[in-house]
């Protein structure tokens, strides 16, 4: 005991000896450290999530068999943990032909995209790891450089079906880039900030003050195009099993599979669902709020209500993979150019004109 | 008008939510999985699986070597070669079945004039060298002994339709 005890007053007294921006530094480190551990065992068992939905909705049941330690309960529920043993034993093969620094380094670029997205993400009133004012760009930019990942393991690989995955998905995440930013003018329009946290705090209020309700047609938009810049059903023609056997991935195994195909594309899923929650179901708002009184626990802002949200977003993530099937290549092109990007100038467009006659929620902006 | 009412219907997913609706409903319908080596579907005593080679109670083999299944066999997967045997019957001295070519049509146990080659209802056999694909009339033999109780049960169960 007094072992323990002794080395708790060391761990006080060095820490107490560092200087506040080193201590600064750590602090931030191990918040960076702890939202991405949340993340990538979020990933872990959105993938179960997956199998275990599609199942459900397929009228079959889904991984049973691996259980924690042996317990006879909750069947099924290590699935993750054995599949991600498997992947990293696995030997990660190298395509005598490619270009072995780029087919390495794609997996890490999209990783890389992935994780450091979730900076400025606002978890909650009090904790967000970057409060950065260009919020929304940045998360822009980066969800953008994260195709960058996917064409460069598609030309790497040196592989005909890789590179059309990787073509089809520049094609594809250029035409749903520019529809999903448009969504988001809207947004940062009804806000005025492009701060994420802004952006919440701009809708608090009640439910019927929520961007959802207003600029419903653009969260459709929004989470549509979501859908498709994560490459994910029915727009996932850049894996396209059935065509092009797995496209950009069709190359990589084991550890690096790992991080191009899985970890990536499902950090990316549960970002559009978190993004979807924050910009246009109001974060960290209650539903509850203006309804019952302030001082009530359910009307308090909280982590809890956006990982409701963001679950319910993730479940469309699965219920839409196993309703719909894949869209034709050319399909996708004319829903992104001829019918989204129409669709929200129009909006737009309607809100520009609210807020500058004055209408609705915006006034106080024109 | 038509193109209209066409474009808001397109435009306001009606026949997509629909199709949400149906996976939605499925989500919570009773799942008809059989967690297989736990638990099995059931099974008839028609089923063609591994073959066997049958011998009467009295231990002699029913195999008369006349054959029919040989010639009947439509992949060409039963090969034969017979002999007097010492008792002055005739008798196979290889009797082969090649597990890779055969197709389970049960046509050699319907051609077979004493019920000697039968097809049982094991399933679930594997194998682990080269070669073990083949039948020969030992390993048919030790089958048709093995489960001599089950294949007269189930060949008796069928008799009344045939």
């Amino acid at each position: 005991m007094s072992t323990i005890t002794n080395l708790w007053t060391s761990l006080v007294t060095w820490w107490t000896a560092l200087s506040a921006d080193v201590q600064h530094l750590i602090i931030v480190f191990a918040e960076i450290v702890g939202v991405m551990m949340v993340v990538i065992v979020c990933v872990a068992f959105l993938t179960l999530l997956e199998r275990k939905i599609i199942g459900w909705m397929q009228v079959r049941i889904g991984p049973n068999q691996i259980r924690i330690f042996g317990l006879p309960f909750l069947k099924g529920v290590a699935q993750p943990f054995a599949d991600v043993i498997k992947l990293l034993l696995k030997e990660v093969l190298l395509p005598a032909k490619a270009d072995k620094v780029v087919f390495l380094l794609a997996p890490l670029i999209a990783l890389t995209t992935a994780l450091a997205t979730w900076a400025v993400v606002p978890f909650s009133p009090a904790f967000v790891l970057a409060d950065v004012d260009a919020g929304l760009l940045y998360i822009l930019a980066l969800t953008s450089l994260g195709v960058y990942g996917i064409i460069l393991a598609g030309w790497a690989s040196n592989s005909k079906y890789a590179m059309l995955g990787a073509m089809r998905s520049a094609a594809q995440i250029v035409a749903y880039e520019i529809a999903m930013g448009f969504a988001l003018v809207g947004v940062l329009m009804a806000a005025g900030s492009l701060n994420l946290s802004d952006i919440v705090r701009a809708q608090s209020g009640s439910l019927l003050t929520w961007n959802m309700v207003l600029l419903f047609p653009l969260m459709v938009i929004y989470f549509i195009s979501g859908i498709a810049e994560t490459n994910r059903a029915p727009f996932d023609v850049v894996e396209g099993e059935s065509e092009i056997v797995a496209g950009f991935h069709v190359e990589y195994s084991g550890a690096s599979f790992a991080t191009l195909f899985a970890l990536p594309e499902y950090a990316n899923m549960i970002l559009v669902a978190t993004l979807a929650a924050v910009l246009f179901m109001g974060g960290w708002l209650s539903p509850f709020q203006g309804i019952l009184a302030d001082s009530s626990p359910f009307a308090q802002p909280s982590f809890a209500w956006l990982f409701v949200k963001i679950c319910w977003f993730l479940f469309c993530f699965l219920w839409f993979r196993a309703t719909f099937p894949r869209y034709r290549y050319d399909q996708i092109m004319r829903l992104g150019w001829k019918v989204f990007i129409p669709l929200t100038l129009v909006w737009i467009l309607v809100e520009c004109a609210m807020v500058s006659m004055r209408i609705g929620p915006w006034s106080h902006f024109g | 008008m038509p193109s209209v009412r066409n474009i808001a219907k397109t435009l306001l997913l009606g026949e997509l939510l629909q199709g949400l609706a149906v996976t939605f409903k499925y989500m919570w319908k009773p799942k008809f999985t059989v967690h297989y080596p736990e638990e099995r579907a059931p099974q008839s005593v028609r089923y063609r699986g591994l073959h066997a080679l049958r011998r009467y109670q009295n231990g002699e083999e029913r195999c008369i070597a006349c054959k029919l299944c040989e010639a009947v066999c439509p992949a060409l997967a039963i090969t034969i070669e017979s002999d007097v045997s010492p008792d002055g019957t005739r008798r196979t001295t290889r009797y082969d079945i090649d597990l890779f070519k055969c197709i389970f049509c049960g046509f050699c146990e319907e051609a077979c004039p004493v019920d000697a080659i039968v097809e049982t209802r094991i399933h679930e056999y594997h194998m682990e060298n080269r070669g073990e694909n083949i039948m020969s009339k030992d390993k048919l033999l030790a089958v048709g002994e093995r489960y001599e109780a089950m294949i007269a049960a189930d060949r008796a169960a069928d008799a009344p339709y045939r």
